[in-house]
């Protein structure tokens, strides 16, 4: 994914002090129909979250469908080994299912564990080490951020909405390529 | 809304942190130049690793007869020490999972360094299978695969239960631990000056971060699942070690309160170890604002409680021996508290059982310096409560022919010793390249910062 720079969306980055004025931004602008709007904060903010409206994470289903395959993988591959070469142990039966209980669990929550994080992973568009979006390095300490991509047409008023509400710095981004 | 009044303040879980920036700039300081106390404690670790590796390296050359393990002890201060250092993991995860899905406020500043803490600790634990196994090149032989013999581990044992479970315990609580130092790593590479060395170290490792709302939200919902998930695994592990003795027929070992009286044990140990840790750490970091006496409060009425279960296990095996009236049963535990090993026992109850009671003490809960002497105590009382149920058990077995005394040989000690080292190397390593208190947790539960109201301007 290059970005375009054709300029058909221009993007504009503002950094603020305040969470109640980055929230006060995002519901702004989102009553006067931008919807393209990336937020930073330095630590997940539920007011953030709620002002953009967020559907739930399809991060559940990694995990569910992860520990279901585990469960499986583990039941099936306890099974085999047993079948494959069947000794008796201790007197107990072939298939002792209550003692295969325990590798079945731990691979239930390995393979769940694994997926989540693949999952993340994906939905976070992480790894994505190319520096070429416009940030400001102090979300990651105590400033929210608001990134709106619009047509070039209509950047004047994200501007004026985006400056209501005192930015401590605003940031142009021409190439319009929005945030993950 | 806008401002916190000093009376709300004084409430806070951390009053003495006023701003974001500020969280941000007092534990970056702690990837700054090492003093000399760090140095001093690496090269003593390091040292640590080179006792390991000479006792060890002898031991895999001369073979596992330098170890004092003899029939009928074959388990001695090798499978005591694994015990001791997956007990001592337990914690991290208490902490980082249990206490995150209960929502506990005192969490946030001591969850990085105990998960680290947990790592490290079963990678430590990790090692004490393949040097109990003597012929450590056949160290694969645990896992299943498949092979030209067509044979398989027998799934109905303990011990492949044991392998199964540590090494999932270690991939989680690794990717637990990794996933949630990622934002805290881009808060460094934020900070770090551009075209450093450490800047793109951190760039790198942050794997392009930049705390977007998509990434908070999805971020937030795979920890809460990862947690979900580590919660039952931290009690499945330390119960599937359990059943490594309770699964055998050897009084003293065969008994069903051994899982629950074991994960009790584990996070009383772990959560003294975490005290003992993060108490230096506070002193020469200059913490004090984020682990403020609540935290240690807190800590110390955990190691309480799982105290107390621990020593009532311990009444509740004794009196379960005498209540069952089974003579060999009855006899070992008689043989623990006066035979040979009973200085080990005692130690054990007076670590364990007596000391803790000076934590139902507010003075003593509020007394950092009281409370990293207890936690030292306690970390004694469990290796030895480990070597207790190990070895005076089997020390006694079966037919009185057999039975025999353990001690420890110079090999053994050296190893043990060692794996201190090996643990600390790690710890030290990891507060020096990586924020060991999670900073963007702790901006969680401080205020957040509002406009300030017009008619508020002049207060």
């Amino acid at each position: 994914m290059t970005p375009s720079g054709t300029a058909e969306r221009q993007g504009l980055l503002a950094s603020y002090e305040h969470l109640d004025a980055t929230v006060d931004v995002i519901k702004r602008l989102r009553s006067e129909g931008f919807e393209e709007i990336t937020a930073f904060a330095p630590f997940p903010e539920h007011h953030i979250e709620e002002a953009l409206g967020y559907a739930a994470s399809p991060i559940r289903l990694f995990t569910l469908i992860g520990g279901l395959t585990g469960a499986a993988t583990g039941l099936a591959f306890t099974i085999f080994a047993n079948m494959d070469w069947p000794i008796v142990v201790g007197g107990k039966p072939i298939l002792s299912i209550p003692a295969f209980i325990v590798p079945v669990f731990e691979m239930t929550i390995l393979f769940g564990a694994l997926f989540t994080v693949v999952g993340v992973f994906w939905n976070m568009r992480v790894p994505d080490l190319k520096g070429d979006v416009v940030y400001d390095p102090e979300f990651s300490s105590g400033r929210f951020g608001v990134y709106v991509t619009a047509p070039p047409a209509r950047l004047d008023t994200v501007r004026r909405i985006l400056e209501e509400q005192g930015p401590a710095l605003i940031q142009d981004d021409p190439t319009g390529r929005a945030h993950g | 809304m806008a401002t916190v009044t000093e009376k709300e303040r004084s409430e806070l879980t951390h009053p003495d942190v006023r701003s974001y920036g500020e969280v941000n700039t007092d534990i970056l300081q702690m990837l700054s130049r090492p003093g000399k106390a760090w140095w001093f404690l690496l090269g003593l670790s390091i040292a640590g690793i080179g006792l390991l590796a000479f006792s060890w390296g002898n031991q895999i050359i001369n073979g596992i007869g330098l170890a004092g393990l003899n029939t009928p002890v074959g388990w001695g201060a090798y499978i005591t020490t694994f015990v001791f250092w997956v007990g001592i993991a337990h914690s991290g995860t208490l902490i980082s999972a249990i206490l995150y899905l209960f929502r506990a406020r005192w969490r946030q500043s001591i969850y990085r360094a105990a998960e680290a803490m947990t790592v490290f600790a079963v990678m430590t634990a990790g090692l004490f299978p393949l040097i109990h196994l003597g012929r450590v090149w056949h160290a694969y032989w645990l896992f299943p695969y498949p092979n030209q013999r067509m044979l398989w581990p027998n799934f109905k044992s303990p011990l492949v239960w044991d392998v199964f479970a540590v090494s999932t315990y270690f991939t989680v609580s690794s990717l637990f631990f990794l996933l949630g130092l990622i934002p805290d790593i881009a808060a460094a590479r934020d900070q770090a000056k551009k075209g450093t060395l450490r800047q793109k170290f951190y760039s790198l490792t942050a794997f392009g971060w930049r705390g977007t709302d998509r990434q908070w939200h999805h971020f937030g919902k795979a920890y809460l699942y990862l947690a979900a998930l580590a919660t039952p695994l931290v009690l499945s592990v330390h119960s599937v070690v359990s059943w490594d003795f309770a699964m055998g027929i050897v009084p003293g070992w065969h008994a069903t309160i051994f899982a629950p009286y074991f994960v009790a044990g584990a996070i009383f140990s772990g959560v003294a170890m975490v005290i003992t840790i993060l108490v230096p750490i506070r002193k020469v970091f200059g913490l004090e604002s984020y682990l403020t006496t609540r935290h240690f409060d807190a800590m110390a009425k955990l190691c309480l409680v799982t105290g107390l279960i621990v020593f009532y296990a311990y009444l509740t095996e004794f009196f379960m021996a005498w209540y069952s009236a089974e003579d060999p049963e009855r006899r070992v535990f008689w043989n623990r508290v006066f035979g040979h090993y009973w200085w080990a026992t005692w130690i054990m109850l007076i670590c364990n059982g007596l000391i803790p009671i000076m934590l139902w003490f507010k003075r003593v809960r509020h007394s950092i310096a009281a409370l990293f002497v207890i936690s030292i105590f306690i970390n004694i009382g469990m290796w030895f409560e480990r070597f207790v149920i190990i070895v005076t058990s089997l020390s006694h077995e079966f037919i009185p022919f057999a039975w025999n005394v353990y001690r420890p040989s110079v090999t053994e000690m050296g190893i043990v010793i060692g794996t201190f080292g090996w643990f600390f190397f790690w710890f030290l390593l990891f507060i020096r390249l990586f924020p060991p208190v999670a900073i963007a947790e702790i901006k969680e539960v401080l205020p957040p910062p509002m406009r300030p109201k017009k008619k508020e301007v002049g207060r």
